[in-house]
């Protein structure tokens, strides 16, 4: 199995996608046949891939962009889980552009040593642009997978992004059976905007709700409010974003629609006395954990999103805030300082099981997506805090980030193997996106502070 | 550092008066004359002018307010020069000390004058916790200098808390002495 063994010999699998895919990617179908993989190598290293420009067909300029971005994009997607290895960019330049998928050869490409190639092309039609991409075998010229995406017009505005990023993660899909993450979003507080408002000692900072692509790309924001607004947290379908928002003058937690103009809902039902914050999903989107000090100090709490069936989960004198979901959906952790610091604590959704993980001190504990099983937080060290992450597999924690300035308030990926934080190791607090072995470091933001990433599922 | 906060209310007061009365002197205001003072002659030898404005009397006094300033004054004018003095906290503390004490014991003297007032106590941390934890923290610091107030007789329905973590330093910088300045309970006036 570990070698190019399967027999299947997939036929092309051409799936129409859904029209209009922004600002909902496009979807590919599932192939009726599951094609060839191409696997690790002998020695265990990871196969190699050649990803080069896509083939414009046509000659109009923005489907000649496309084609050169899309297999960018495309290539850094790939790079980004290390389930191949890529050619290099300079490499690929030196292998002339075939003028269409029949003219492809694949002599050069085995003299370059790929197992694999990924064959694109873009063309316009009436409506609007198609996409297609073949992963090739190079040995046999065998076509292991197949897709084609349609789009907008207006899909190509940001080079064709969403397209790379839908046969990306087919092919992590396919190949490597990983849930890739390439169309996944971060959404982030930043006072970028520069708004301010009026405070009672002088002007003070607005902050918003702002999303980009995985990788950074397309930032865009999402609330406009001459308050604060904090600490997103996608629901698990991506429909709705959970944040903590000032607006009323104390914070509470709010829920927004991604997809529709309707209003905000206030599933804690704030009041002066009662304030929420700090909203996390459960697994399966109908509950949501946050902060209260509706009864005195502060407590976790478990609401439905429609704000039924309110119930408190610990109760402590000392302050318990900063809930995390276990994967089952069974299990909280947070932050509690009833030991004299605060410390990240464990405890049944029915209050019982109590434990503590951590020994430093630490908080926003966030739980990895299963199978992993792992929390990450941010823990303090010198004169700042460090990423994290305790193993329930080994009762051992281990450091993520590197020492440099302070790193705080991670948040996973939804395949568990990256996480986004914060960190003001450059100035001001940006947010970046790391590899769960601590490679990888990729600044995300760059303007203004930018605070509370959350990764979308 | 700590004279400042030190003031006795009835300091405290006078000071916002003269405030009040300085900020209600600016800009000069045209007042009518005694009537016994009659029209000024315009000077022999030059063409006749039109009428000026006639200039404030030097010497005569401002006329004695019988208002209160801070009885008139506009909640934002009395938060810019606000007679409430911030309480400090100590690294990772919600604990309200003597010198916390002697300024909330001010502050509540204001709130007894002036028993209409509602205020807002927001609870500030500095940048060394975290941000999620630090919204915790500033919640026992506001919740802390309200129960003090409370104790002194303030109705309890008079004081809203909010905290804002570390969201809004008072002083950005990153030293020993802005944190000080940063760990505080600031009071802040929202309906009168």
């Amino acid at each position: 199995m570990k070698l190019l063994t399967t027999l299947l010999i997939a036929s092309a699998v051409l799936v129409l996608a859904a029209q209009n895919p922004p600002p909902v990617p496009p979807t590919a179908q599932q192939p009726s046949e599951i094609g060839l993989v191409i696997s690790a190598r002998d020695d265990g290293s990871p196969p190699k891939l050649a990803v080069p420009e896509f083939i414009p067909l046509g000659k109009e300029p923005e489907v000649v962009a496309a084609a050169k971005s899309i297999a960018d994009v495309l290539w850094d997607d790939l790079a980004f889980e290390k389930e191949f290895y890529l050619l290099p960019r300079d490499i690929l330049r030196t292998v002339p552009r075939p003028a269409s998928v029949e003219q492809v050869s694949m002599d050069r490409w085995k003299e370059l040593g790929a197992e694999g190639l990924v064959v694109g092309t873009v063309r316009k039609t009436a409506d609007g642009i198609v996409v297609e991409a073949r992963l090739m075998r190079v040995m046999n010229g065998a076509m292991t997978l197949g897709k084609q995406y349609s789009g907008s017009p207006k899909s190509l505005a940001d080079g064709g992004r969403v397209f790379a990023h839908g046969i990306a993660d087919e092919i992590h899909k396919q190949q490597r059976n990983l849930r890739g993450v390439a169309r996944t979003k971060l959404a982030f507080s930043s006072d970028r905007d520069g708004a301010r408002m009026k405070g009672p000692v002088g002007d003070r900072d607005v902050s918003n709700i702002y999303m980009s692509d995985y990788d950074g790309a397309n930032q865009s924001r999402l609330t406009v409010n001459r308050s604060i607004d904090i600490a997103p947290a996608w629901s698990p379908d991506g429909e709705l974003l959970a944040y903590t928002s000032y607006r009323t003058g104390y914070p509470d937690v709010i829920l927004q629609s991604l997809r529709s103009m309707r209003p905000p809902t206030y599933p804690a039902r704030g009041s002066v006395e009662n304030q929420n914050f700090l909203p996390a999903w459960s697994p399966d989107g109908k509950m949501l954990a946050f902060t209260s000090n509706r009864d005195g100090n502060a407590e976790i709490y478990v609401v439905n999103r429609d704000g039924s069936n309110l119930r408190r989960v610990t109760s402590h004198p000392m302050a318990d805030v900063t809930p995390t979901w276990s994967p089952t959906g069974t299990q909280l952790a947070f932050t509690s300082d009833r030991g004299g610091t605060p410390q990240v604590y464990v405890i049944n959704l029915d209050g019982t099981g109590l434990l503590r993980i951590s020994g430093e001190k630490c908080d926003r504990a966030t739980w990895s997506p299963a199978p992993l099983n792992e929390i990450a937080y941010a823990a303090q060290a010198g004169g700042g805090y460090e990423i994290r992450i305790f193993s329930f597999a080994t009762r051992e924690s281990r450091s993520v980030t590197d020492g440099i300035g302070s790193n705080e308030s991670p948040a996973f990926a939804p395949n568990g193997r990256h996480l986004a934080f914060t960190s003001d190791r450059t100035g001001r607090p940006q947010i970046y996106t790391i590899a769960r072995d601590g490679t990888d470091l990729r600044q995300i933001t760059k303007t203004g502070s930018n605070k509370y990433p959350n990764w979308s599922q | 550092m700590t004279t400042g906060r030190l003031l006795t209310p009835a300091v405290i007061l006078t000071l916002a008066f003269t405030f009040g009365a300085c900020a209600k002197s600016k800009p000069p205001v045209a007042r009518p004359v005694d009537t016994n003072s009659g029209p000024i002659p315009p000077p022999p030898g030059l063409p006749p002018k039109p009428p000026e404005p006639v200039p404030e009397p030097v010497g005569v006094p401002p006329e004695p307010r019988m208002e209160d300033p801070l009885k008139v004054s506009d909640i934002d004018k009395i938060n810019q020069n606000s007679p409430f003095q911030p309480v400090f906290f100590r690294y990772d503390s919600a604990e309200i000390e003597g010198e916390g004490q002697a300024v909330l014991d001010a502050n509540a003297a204001i709130l007894k004058k002036y028993p209409e007032w509602v205020i807002t106590i927001e609870g500030h941390s500095d940048e060394r916790g975290t941000a999620e934890y630090n919204l915790a923290l500033g919640n026992r610091r506001a919740a802390a200098a309200r129960t003090y107030l409370i104790s002194l007789g303030i109705p309890a329905d008079r004081l809203r808390t909010v905290s804002y973590g570390k969201e809004f330093p008072f002083d950005p910088t990153h030293t020993e002495a802005a944190w000080s300045k940063n760990r505080r309970a600031h009071f802040v006036l929202t309906s009168k």
